[in-house]
């Protein structure tokens, strides 16, 4: 981890902020690219969620990670609290390591 | 309050995961003063933890951050102080603070909630992160399984997201890109083609898309 990348994000992410609430404000934007920015989370995190479920590296790996991730997706699915899901899903893991 | 505990479990995840990959504590906490937006955060040391380039890693978690400027717009009407004021609400511009203001009606309800809400989460995030870091200090993550916890924290993230037609659309090209091109870029790489799912947007959605919330920020 690098102060560079750090500082620059940091940075970035203000000035992202600072343009929507303060330097475009009562103006608009266009309402397609407000849909397509409010849409980068869920290809993104869902993206994510496959490379650190199901690669290591550039090599795709199967291993105990897979029973996490199913865990927390019903957990999430039945709305579980944020802490609940994440509990279970890192705790299932250890325990499938544990006495695999 | 629930928001709050919540925030400070997941300002304690981020600690312990951005420690596990190289950060210092002071880096962590650094992170979670200025970034302040936790995909962003979350993706960066997902990004840098898997071996990939801090370029890769700064890319993906930009474009996480686009969707705060959207925010913004809608917040804009409660941040009419002076500049000061402005530009220290804009940095508690994110998913949670969205979501309380726009649950509220009339002016001044969404402004108390705004500045009575964003201060508490702010320092619960930065707690969290603070305590999360002292702990990741300390103990081996494969053992604990924490390994699991980046696919199961983007998955409690996730869900708010997939509400509407397009956001589904969206998470499934993400989920199948992602995992097809790993073996053919370096890592983060992929993530950054990803972000093509996001053109989903240009068809109208069926439904409204209110601010997506999980919370954290």
């Amino acid at each position: 981890m690098t102060w560079a990348l750090i500082l620059s994000l940091g940075a970035a992410a203000y000035f992202l902020k600072l343009l929507g609430a303060v330097i475009i404000g009562h103006r608009s934007m266009p309402a397609a690219l407000q849909r397509c920015l409010l849409l980068i989370p869920a290809a993104l995190l869902a993206a994510l969620i496959t490379k650190d479920t199901f690669t290591s590296g550039q090599e795709i790996v199967l291993d105990a990670r897979i029973v996490g991730l199913a865990v927390a997706a019903v957990l999430s699915w039945r709305k579980a609290p944020f802490a609940v899901t994440v509990f279970a899903g890192v705790g299932a893991t250890a325990l499938f390591r544990l006495f695999a | 309050m629930v928001i709050g505990v919540a925030f400070v479990v997941f300002g304690m995840s981020f600690g312990v995961l951005a420690v596990g990959a190289g950060a210092s504590v002071v880096q962590a906490c650094v992170m979670s003063l200025f970034i302040f937006t936790g995909a962003s955060q979350m993706s960066v040391v997902s990004v840098i933890a898997a071996g990939g380039s801090p370029a890769s890693a700064f890319g993906g978690a930009v474009l996480l951050a686009g969707r705060n400027a959207v925010y913004g717009l809608a917040m804009s009407p409660i941040l009419d102080g002076s500049v000061g004021s402005r530009l220290l609400g804009a940095q508690w511009v994110i998913d949670e603070t969205t979501a309380l203001v726009t649950a509220e009606d009339g002016s001044e309800r969404k402004k108390t909630a705004f500045w009575v809400s964003a201060p508490i989460l702010y320092a619960a995030w930065n707690l969290g992160t603070l305590g999360g870091a002292l702990i990741g200090n300390s103990i081996d993550p494969s053992t604990f399984g924490l390994d699991a916890a980046f696919p199961v924290m983007f998955t409690a993230m996730v869900v708010p997201h997939l509400r509407t037609r397009n956001g589904r659309r969206a998470a499934a090209f993400g989920a199948v890109t992602s995992v097809a091109l790993a073996p053919f870029l370096p890592v983060g790489l992929p993530i950054l083609v990803c972000a093509l799912g996001m053109l989903f947007g240009l068809s109208p959605e069926t439904e409204p898309s209110p601010a997506a919330t999980d919370g954290a920020p």
